[in-house]
């Protein structure tokens, strides 16, 4: 639903007592009102694929999915260490909508759960493993680490730790895009600028501040919500006055979607219509995706506060196989050619481990190198 | 030549360096229609227009953090603070992600932005007004520190500001605005690193930065009178310190004196004075002095006010005693 479609009055309702403090949004649902949403979400029409698109979206999202396993396989045998945000179950999310825009030309900027959309940014998983372990061949040469993945070639702007703090840097990069074109005259100037962040994100000021600065100077720049309703063991319900972070768009007069983000089709089609909004000058979007993360908030996390029921209602749902069947239904490719697309990405993983285990350390002369910009 | 005032040298600097590289911008609250609160960035924006010249509604994080993501990608991104004080609420966007990010990206970015804007302790203006925040952010890695207090030495420094590629966080004054004075003729940049000997001298070593250079250069004249021969240094650079100048002061003098406003607690004087003990230890004839602003909010009432920040007396006091050795 976009927010044209939508005549539901954010102020007109009547405020009730609601039980429980900070318990207002009420539902019924089995699974809970974030899946309740999900299954009630007016559905748009998803993008259609041609063979080679499918199977780079497929093989994006497998991706994402085998490289998360192969960490937490190799976290809990001690070759990776510190806080690390497994991506499983969002990957629609970072395929649907990096994979719409053009690399190494387009922006990317991510939080401390960015390794998938390093990879699906283009950065080796080689380098991606490699800064995980901590080696001199990461993409960050080690220095940052899980958090701090950064890929100047790839466009990759970083992972960034804390809440919130990349949006402004995601929006200076849109900013320049706009400032090439209009101050310095080079018409060739449309990169497209996408900030990924979570939904307790949308409770900081930064959020708000640079949608309004985004909306004041139609900047290019899509605000992509990844919705998966828990801010560690904060619910999304529990946190925000207005769950449907979508809405908050129309305050800043710019379009909203509300998006399945465990259908990478869907995304697609909503970061499509984004993105050509932005490259011909109309400003950002805010889409957020419904989606769910499979693990913990990290591996360090006991996930103890999450229902069963709530767990299986998105496994259900799961984006992976869902395109598997789209893809096969519509003959776009065969259940042997996704297999073998799964043992090829098996096969990348295990070199990037291969690669990531025998990669140098960094030197100890050089721990105060990158301080300065001439070092 | 004319006399300039220091907001106008200021000026002179960003129009100079706009013109010369059009990557350079400023963007910050009221920098464009309303020309800067101290009227730094006056006209520039019927100048060079309003992406160029940016006025940003009142979100310091947000449009520091915007900044960095310029930076990152290929502009030169001035910064007003509109007073330096409120940039503690871009604390995160300048430790984090200014001073941090090349190092935690392993190099991949450099972030060439300049943080600029007044600070120190003004007229009665209260305690959120009056800060001096060089201090704060000293121990941040990765951004260089510079503390203005001529015009001639804020026209060159703010033109090497803009032109290097790590990020700057550069204080002006509030009080010195309209100091004036004739600038040097031409394109002219002062090293940001350097440390500038204002009056050279044998008895003892001043250091001080800011307004508390005019505090010193007060001082100085009386006790020239007393035969204390005083070698004045302005640091200039906040971080790094320039060593070098400092430890041939010393040196020849064998004391020093520091002057700051900035709290003495976790001061600028408090680092400073721990590298000097550290490498001129053997050229000390007396324990290094520290006068120091005292530990606590600005208060608004004048008496308060200027019992709280370092006058000339106490520093004509402190020289003479470090001189007569009885400190």
């Amino acid at each position: 639903m976009t927010q044209a479609d939508t005549s539901r009055d954010a102020t007109g309702g009547t405020l009730e007592a609601s039980g429980a403090p900070g318990c207002s949004a009420e539902s019924t649902h089995v699974a809970g009102p974030h899946a309740e949403r999900l299954e009630n979400l007016y559905p748009g029409t998803p993008a259609t694929v041609d063979r080679e698109q499918g199977l780079v979206l497929y093989r994006d999202m497998v991706l994402g999915r085998r490289f998360e396993d192969k960490c937490a396989e190799m976290y809990y045998r001690g070759k990776m260490f510190g806080f690390v945000h497994l991506y499983n179950g969002q990957e629609a999310v970072s395929t649907g909508v990096i994979k719409a825009m053009k690399a190494q030309h387009d922006w990317f900027c991510s939080t401390y759960r960015d390794h998938v959309h390093a990879l699906s940014c283009g950065v080796p998983a080689r380098e991606v493993m490699s800064e995980l372990f901590g080696k001199e061949t990461g993409c960050s040469k080690g220095r940052g680490g899980s958090m701090h993945l950064f890929s100047r070639e790839h466009h990759l702007l970083g992972g960034y730790a804390f809440i919130g703090e990349g949006i402004p840097v995601a929006l200076g990069a849109a900013f320049t895009s706009r400032y090439k074109r209009d101050a310095l005259g080079d018409a060739s100037s449309d990169s497209v600028t996408a900030a990924f962040f979570g939904d307790g994100t949308c409770n900081i000021g930064q959020f708000y501040e640079c949608l309004n600065m985004a909306a004041l100077w139609k900047l290019p720049i899509l605000f992509v919500v990844e919705n998966n309703k828990w801010a560690i063991g904060m619910d999304h319900n529990r946190a925000t006055s207005d769950p449907e972070i979508w809405r908050k768009a129309a305050a800043f007069g710019i379009p909203g979607e509300e998006v399945d983000g465990m259908d990478v089709l869907a995304v697609r089609a909503a970061a499509q219509r984004a993105i050509e909004r932005a490259r011909s000058g109309e400003g950002p979007t805010l889409l957020e995706c419904l989606t769910y993360r499979y693990r913990g908030h990290s591996l360090a996390d006991p996930d103890e506060l999450r229902a069963q029921a709530e767990k299986e209602f998105w496994a259900q749902r799961d984006p992976i196989k869902r395109l598997a069947v789209h893809l096969t239904e519509h003959n776009l490719a065969s259940g042997d050619e996704l297999k073998a697309i799964d043992r090829e990405i098996d096969a990348e993983v295990a070199d990037a481990v291969e690669f990531a285990l025998a990669a140098p350390e960094p030197s100890g002369e050089e721990l105060t190198r990158y301080i300065w910009a001439e070092d | 030549m004319a006399e300039t005032l220091l907001f106008n040298a200021l000026r002179e600097a960003i129009d100079e360096e706009m013109a010369r590289d059009p990557h350079v911008c400023v963007m910050g609250e009221d920098v464009g229609h309303y020309g800067g609160s101290y009227k730094v960035t006056k006209d520039l924006y019927e100048k060079y227009g309003e992406l160029r010249v940016l006025d940003t509604p009142i979100a310091e994080n947000s449009f520091t953090g915007m900044a960095v993501g310029a930076a990152m990608t290929g502009l030169r991104p001035i910064v007003e603070g509109m007073n330096m004080g409120f940039l503690l609420l871009a604390f995160n966007q300048i430790s984090n992600n200014m001073g941090m990010l090349r190092y935690t990206s392993g190099g991949n970015y450099t972030i060439p932005a300049v943080v600029r804007g007044p600070g120190g302790v003004g007229r009665q203006l209260g305690a959120e007004h009056s800060q001096r925040l060089e201090a704060y952010f000293h121990a941040v890695p990765g951004i260089k520190i510079v503390a203005v207090s001529t015009p001639t030495n804020a026209k060159g420094l703010m033109k090497a500001a803009i032109r290097d590629d790590n990020p700057v966080l550069f204080f002006e004054h509030v009080l010195l605005y309209n100091l004036s004075e004739e600038l040097p003729e031409g394109d002219y940049i002062c090293a940001l690193d350097q440390a500038e000997v204002v009056r050279e001298g044998t008895d003892i070593t001043i250091l001080t930065y800011s307004r508390m250079r005019h505090h010193c250069l007060k001082a100085v004249q009386s006790l020239e009178a007393e035969g204390v021969d005083v070698e004045l240094i302005d640091l200039i650079s906040l971080k790094p310190f320039d060593m070098e100048t400092i430890r041939a002061s010393i040196r020849k003098t064998h004391k020093v004196l520091i002057v700051e406003e900035c709290m003495k607690t976790g001061g600028i004087g408090a680092e400073l004075m721990a590298l000097i003990t550290e490498q001129c230890f053997d050229d000390l004839d007396a324990r290094p002095v520290r006068l120091s602003s005292q530990d606590i909010p600005t208060p608004y009432n004048g008496t308060l006010e200027n019992l709280t920040i370092i006058q000339p007396h106490q520093i004509v006091e402190a020289a003479r005693a470090l001189k007569a050795g009885v400190i």
